[in-house]
């Protein structure tokens, strides 16, 4: 099957008082069109700034990314991202909020219809009946459930999540995350969330792409989760598999994550 | 409760006896030709009580002069923020702008009115009668203007990212993001500039029309120093201190609203 996301030889610098720091290098990834792919690494290690990339909120220095045919220069509507901050405008409402990313997308819809969008996915991510609140009013999952309902309004062709439920309460992130699978399976997107929570990757993700320690980092790994789907909590903590893959990624990432692939060094030096 | 009341009407009021008494001391000892309080509140008894009577031209109650100074007040203000905000804007979206233009916004934001005053009586020399009113209102603008530019700028500059990035994300064309990112962001702080614009505002005004001699607050007071009727210039002191004051605190709610929303 093609690839409807490729990210080829991806490099980024910034420049610090003390030199360019090269933060990302050669990162390659294919997403088929469909896929959940969860990017997973410790923090800093610049998951986040791959997803900026690819949402073009931050400049590629070297590489590129190619989504659907066409390589990503800017950011646009075509990509939803949901960000650790659900920032909203607070001088909007939870539906006025929504709307300004409808109007945007479906400027040849009438009025009525535009609305009914809006509606249907503040309805569908539980926010039927504070809608019309503004961010202040509401609690922090519900702004996320703002959030993500604004990013599947836009009708993208790929989402992009950065550590959307990352602080959230666990029972809340539950919700959300159940939430976030029942409105991709319905839409049938594309998605990329980094994360650096293990469950939380197992559950949502079709692949697991597990990423080395900064500066330098790059794609250390890949985890197939072949979980049948609709998945629920219950049925993979039955399944000895779910502790199989759990284990390989805490394995990951507490003893490999600070090697780069290709020069895997002596053990003595893994423990240094 | 009490104490409520105690906080806000009592302890002032002792602020206030202090100085009466300041006052009343140092009007019978070293300062003999300060009228006394007292002596200050009948002189002034006519302009109180009939506040908006009009006896002549440089004779009217307090709050027809007070009238007279706000309109002309309120012309230089409008002006004064509808240059301020904009250039505010261009300051803070552009660093080539800023760069350009924030030395020599520097060097004229300490310039007294009275400096301003002579310049604008001259530029509009050729308007004749009117010359006054739009040296004053020139004047008004240019000194009042400072706060919102300067406020204006620093609010644009300090729109958080994450809201930029929404717009970035939505591709927002520039005049969205103006009106419904960049002006709501900015707000606040605009009303912080405009309300410190105000205050600058009513102080130009008495400067100005002491120096067009116009009728009003200021121009009273001059008047009436020039007549030697010294409680007069007491009471259009009070009065203008009351009337900024009030301004001040009318200010401080519209902003108050606009903090709370975001």
């Amino acid at each position: 099957m093609s690839k409807f996301l490729e990210i080829s030889q991806l490099v980024k610098t910034f420049p610090t008082p003390k030199g360019p720091l090269t933060v990302v290098r050669d990162f390659n990834l294919g997403v088929k069109k469909g896929e959940f792919i969860a990017l997973i690494g410790h923090s800093g290690c610049g998951k986040s700034t791959v997803l900026s990339m690819a949402a073009g909120l931050t400049d590629v220095t070297e590489g590129g990314v190619i989504l659907a045919g066409k390589e990503v220069t800017g950011a646009g509507p075509d990509r939803g991202v949901v960000f650790q901050a659900p920032c909203l405008l607070p001088w909007y409402t939870a539906f006025e909020n929504v709307m300004l990313g409808v109007d945007q997308v479906y400027y040849t819809a009438s009025a009525v219809e535009r609305r009914q969008i809006a509606e249907y996915y503040l309805t569908i991510v539980g926010l039927g009946e504070s809608m019309h609140k503004r961010p202040s009013e509401l609690s922090q999952g519900m702004r996320q459930r703002c959030g993500i309902a604004r990013a599947f309004a836009l009708s993208p062709k790929m989402l992009l999540l950065d550590e959307p439920f990352g602080m959230l309460d666990s029972l809340t992130k539950f919700e959300l995350q159940d939430v976030l699978l029942d409105l991709w399976q319905r839409d049938q997107k594309t998605a990329l969330i980094v994360t650096h929570d293990v469950d939380e990757a197992l559950y949502l993700a079709d692949r697991v792409v597990m990423m080395t320690d900064g500066p330098e980092a790059t794609v250390g790994d890949i985890l197939e989760v072949n979980f049948p789907r609709p998945r629920t909590r219950k049925q993979l903590m039955e399944d000895p598999e779910y502790y199989r893959l759990r284990e390989h990624l805490i394995t990951f990432l507490n003893e490999r994550s600070h090697l780069r692939p290709g020069k895997e060094a002596s053990p003595a030096l893994a423990h240094h | 409760m009490k104490t409520f009341k105690i906080d806000w009407l009592v302890l002032p009021l002792i602020g206030v006896a202090c100085v009466l008494v300041a006052w009343s001391v140092s009007s019978a000892t070293w300062a003999k030709e300060l009228p006394s309080p007292l002596k200050t509140w009948e002189a002034s008894k006519p302009y109180i009580v009939e506040p908006f009577a009009k006896r002549g031209e440089m004779d009217q109650g307090i709050l027809r002069f007070t009238w007279y100074s706000l309109t002309l007040v309120a012309q230089g203000y409008a002006i004064s923020l509808l240059i301020g905000t904009p250039i505010g804007f261009f300051l803070g979206l552009s660093k080539t702008f800023t760069k350009i233009f924030d030395p020599i916004i520097q060097i004229l934001r300490p310039v007294s009115p009275l400096a301003w005053l002579p310049l604008g009586l001259v530029l509009f020399m050729s308007a004749g009668k009117e010359a006054g009113t739009y040296g004053a209102l020139f004047t008004i603008a240019i000194c009042s203007m400072w706060p919102t530019v300067l406020n204006t700028a620093v609010g644009v500059r300090a729109v958080p990212q994450d809201y930029l990035n929404v717009g970035k994300v939505l591709k927002l064309s520039r005049w969205k993001t103006l009106t419904k990112i960049l002006v709501p962001a900015t707000l606040p702080y605009m009303f912080t500039g405009f309300r410190l614009s105000l205050g600058i505002a009513w102080l130009v005004i008495v400067a100005a029309e002491m120096l067009t001699g116009r009728p009003g607050v200021g121009g009273f007071l001059w008047q009436e120093y020039n007549s030697l009727i010294y409680e007069h210039i007491i009471l259009s002191i009070i009065t203008i201190g009351v009337i900024g004051f009030i301004l001040d605190r009318l200010m401080s709610l519209v902003e108050a609203r606009f903090k709370a929303i975001s």
